[in-house]
């Protein structure tokens, strides 16, 4: 049995915990109430883009001349998974579930006799994929410092896949990161990127966007540097989705902790009372059957 | 007095600029072109170049690097990578913006780029002159 003084040393500990799980919380929902705020400025961008996107490219009818971006290079063979994840732990599974839809598709691909290629933005998705799939990471990226991401950092990482791309390094591209659905809901997600998953326009926004929209220089030109664009936006969403999906994460996982830390104080409370209780009486009768004896 | 239009200037961040202009050149890519209320429907890719915002009747000047820009009779939405306001531009940020640009220009492989490179240059050139 435990000395009374071990135990309060162990409640004492516990506590410590809770305050520093409890903090971390905190900081957790301040950091996700940015994020949010980052990802839902950057929306109107994407959607501009994407119902342009879309119009466009539905008018693309000749398979043969368009933009490998967009109708891919015609293989098959290749596959680069570029799988985003965070910096840090202490968030439940985010991370491993991410790694785990990369890992599931990319053990599918290989059995499909096709090459996987890995690329890790994160650190915790490159420790997590090491270990089985390591041979297959050809590249490895993270933002570890990086206070706010911004456009940049996204217009990087795409500016690497395009050149890959160019390369014939691979021949489809998908991304793999967190869809932010509520702070409790994260949702793992594959997003294939090249060949663009093009978003299908309504049909009525389509047809009077082709309609009436004249093209500067060409509607190719545009096209193409629309797709080269699209790149980076969707990249940028995903890093945006992914830091509002991993506070979002942080915070419930923070949560439960500070919860089971109070529980556990709880109980270590009662049994240190009791303890303490059973050692006073045991004194006592020590002192009566003392004093009977005599 | 010409009607005005809703102006918008969408950085993949944010949202940059929103209000209601009478007047906006706008540096396309097949060359500068205005665009007052009513306007034809046109989709043109940018070249960077510098915004001239006509709004209740004072100018704006922004500098925009790349990007797009729809046009509606009703609406002209630029979204641009990155935009500057050109009063707010320092000379270091213009230094740093030139940096960038000659290392694009040096790394640019195919024309296109050559020569969105060397107009971004000669456009920072002439703003910090």
């Amino acid at each position: 049995m435990a000395s009374l003084k071990d135990m309060r040393n162990r409640i004492a500990s516990v506590k410590a915990t809770r305050k520093i799980t409890k903090a971390m919380q905190m900081v957790a929902a301040a950091k996700l109430r940015r994020s949010q705020e980052a990802a839902t400025a950057a929306r109107p961008y994407a959607e501009r883009m994407a119902t342009v996107l879309g119009s466009l490219a539905s008018k693309v009818t000749d398979k043969n001349s368009a933009s490998p971006l967009l109708v891919g290079n015609g293989k098959d063979q290749v596959h680069l998974l570029i799988v985003m994840t965070a910096e840090r732990g202490l968030c439940g599974g985010f991370n491993s579930n991410i790694a785990k839809l990369a890992r599931s598709d990319a053990n599918r691909l290989i059995a499909a006799g096709k090459t996987v290629k890995i690329m890790t933005v994160g650190r915790k998705g490159a420790d997590n994929l090491r270990r089985d799939l390591g041979r297959n990471i050809v590249e490895r990226k993270d933002f570890q410092g990086v206070r706010q991401l911004t456009f940049a950092h996204a217009e990087g990482l795409a500016k690497r896949v395009r050149e890959m791309f160019e390369a014939g390094d691979f021949d489809v591209a998908t991304l793999y990161f967190s869809e932010f659905k509520s702070v409790i809901a994260q949702k793992p997600t594959a997003l294939q990127l090249i060949p663009a998953t093009v978003p299908e326009a309504a049909p009525d926004a389509a047809k009077g966007a082709s309609a009436i929209h004249e093209y500067e220089p060409s509607e190719e030109e545009v096209l193409g540097f629309l797709l080269s664009r699209n790149i980076s936006t969707q990249i940028f969403r995903g890093l945006l989705e992914n830091s509002a999906s991993f506070y979002g994460a942080q915070m419930t996982a923070m949560d439960n902790a500070t919860r089971n830390a109070g529980d556990m104080i709880n109980k270590l409370t009662i049994a240190y009372n009791r303890q303490r209780q059973a050692n006073i009486t045991k004194e006592l009768i020590e002192i009566i059957s003392g004093a009977e004896a005599v | 007095m010409a009607g005005t239009f809703r102006f918008e200037l969408v950085s993949p961040e944010r949202v940059l600029m929103s209000i209601d202009a009478e007047q906006v050149v706008v540096p396309g890519s097949d060359g500068e072109f205005t665009v007052l209320a009513g306007h034809v429907p046109v989709i043109s890719t940018l070249v960077p170049g510098v915004l001239d915002v006509t709004a209740g009747g004072v100018h704006k000047r922004l500098f925009v690097k790349s990007g797009f820009a729809e046009v509606d009779p009703a609406r002209l939405t630029v979204l641009a990578e990155k935009a500057y306001d050109v009063a707010d531009m320092s000379a270091a940020t213009i230094a740093a913006e030139l940096k960038t640009a000659e290392a694009e220009l040096a790394a640019a492989k195919d024309d296109t780029a050559k020569h969105m490179a060397d107009t971004l240059i000669g456009e920072l050139k002439r703003l910090s002159a």
